[in-house]
């Protein structure tokens, strides 16, 4: 019997032991530090845990592009909509996506209009429905980073293995260190660190984000999900920063090892060739996208129809959202004008409040 | 999409087998994760098993982070 559980419910539930760290952590600050939570899954962590409020005037945290479906552009999403408009077409995709507005709707709107829209746990969940439904074509949102991207494809590749013809995907996949690489350079914004995310880095190692340490001297450190990881990752962060010697460390490292998921890893490899990709907020960055490799091809929905490139008025509402700033870091959610206004989660304006793990959700439920 | 609660690994054959994840039982493709064990803990994605959980790496990081904050007593 491994007594796992029990150790992670010490971590989980010992307050004495955050409330430990934060009074720790201030103490040995000499100045205010600014830290970006790369991942959308730590945003929500640090919210609810009190950790920001806690370091309020101490530490800033600022939460980066880690959220997947935040980051999806409205162009992705209007070819989204496309989709189910296609006779015959199932589009099938993970809960988050569904209410997220593209330019003119989003893919909940149109299956109250009617459309074929299905909500799936597991992209290998379709394949069993594709089976069943031979008559129809059944396409799954491609939208994630290195956590997700794997998955997927290990499913099209389960695809071919039991010759299911009836099942496509749309590769809308990111991949961080690129959207890292953008922040670490950016002229308007100056981080001292960063937290890295957990299970991108469960696949991906640690070598990816070398670079964060080596050419642009920010410490960055792996981060589990519970209030005493966080808060010892910005302890590792300090230590790096009073020795004066930038760092690549983890933190997380019950699960993270500097090697990632090799067999995870050859999925990505073996089946795809990084693509330039549209992020909101941070525009098009070179070679930050995974499409299918041309033996692959015949899963690609974008090559089985032909998507025309949105064309729509943007709504007027929606040019007045902020979340391509918030993505950046360069402001927080109630800096917005329609933050909890106009915008909300039973009425949301833009990804980042739609999203389990956008930044304005997190703000949203735990920090009014 | 990225919550670190584990699952238990409780049947494994060839690529998928189940985990009991909260006390759910759920069918989990182990295609990522050929060398996890019965009895062993994963973290879960989308289905997949992507990563095992070290026991002994979690007692390490409460005992740092306890001794640490005994030091600064
Ligand atoms: S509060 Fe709403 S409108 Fe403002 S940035 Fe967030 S999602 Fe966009």
């Amino acid at each position: 019997m491994s007594d796992l559980p029990e150790l992670l419910a010490q971590l989980e539930t010992d307050k004495a032991l955050m409330a430990g760290m934060v009074k720790r952590l201030a103490s040995g600050l000499d100045k205010p530090l600014k830290v970006m939570e790369v991942c959308g899954t730590h945003t929500h962590a640090i919210s609810r845990t009190g950790i920001r409020r806690a370091l309020a005037g101490k530490v800033r945290l600022l939460s980066g592009p880690g959220c997947p479906v935040c980051v999806t552009s409205d162009s992705d999403i209007d070819k989204f909509i496309q989709l189910t408009e296609i006779d015959g077409l199932v589009v099938t995709t993970f809960g988050d996506m569904l209410h997220v507005p593209g330019s003119r709707t989003s893919l909940a709107a149109a299956k109250d209009k009617g459309a074929d829209v299905r909500i799936v746990y597991s992209p290998l969940d379709v394949l069993s429905i594709a089976e069943q439904e031979p008559g129809k074509h059944f396409c799954f949102l491609g939208v994630g980073f290195e956590t997700t991207a794997p998955a997927i494809l290990a499913t099209v590749a389960e695809a071919r293995n039991r010759k299911i013809e009836n099942f496509s995907i749309y590769a809308a996949f990111k991949l961080i260190p690129p959207a890292l690489r953008l922040i670490a350079s950016h002229p308007d914004i100056s981080i001292d660190g960063f937290i890295l995310p957990g299970h991108v880095s469960a696949i991906l190692g640690t070598e990816p984000y070398r670079f964060l340490v080596d050419e642009y001297s920010k410490p960055s450190v792996v981060a589990g999900f519970e209030a005493p990881d966080i808060l010892q990752a910005l302890m590792m962060i300090t230590a790096q920063l009073q020795k004066g010697k930038p760092e690549l460390e983890i933190q997380y490292s019950r699960v993270v090892t500097p090697g990632g998921n090799l067999n995870a890893l050859r999925f990505m490899d073996d089946m795809c060739v990084k693509a330039d990709s549209e992020w909101r907020g941070l525009g098009v960055i070179p070679a930050s996208g995974l499409k299918l490799k041309n033996q692959w091809k015949s899963f690609d929905v974008e090559e089985r129809y032909e998507l025309a490139e949105s064309s729509f008025e943007k709504n007027p509402l929606a040019e007045k959202c902020r979340c391509g700033e918030v993505l950046l870091g360069k402001i927080t959610p109630p800096d917005c004008p329609l933050f909890a206004s106009t915008c909300s989660p039973s009425n949301p304006i833009g990804p980042c409040m739609v999203s389990s793990e956008g930044a304005c959700s997190a703000y949203y439920k735990y920090e009014r | 999409m990225c919550i670190g609660i584990p699952a238990e690994v409780i049947e494994i054959s060839g690529q998928t087998g189940k985990v009991d994840y909260q006390g759910v039982v759920r069918e989990t493709s182990f295609v990522m994760l050929p060398e996890a064990e019965v009895g062993e803990f994963v973290i879960l994605h989308a289905g997949f098993a992507i990563k095992k959980l070290s026991a002994e790496e979690a007692r390490e990081t409460l005992k740092l982070i306890r001794e640490m904050l005994e030091a600064a007593e």
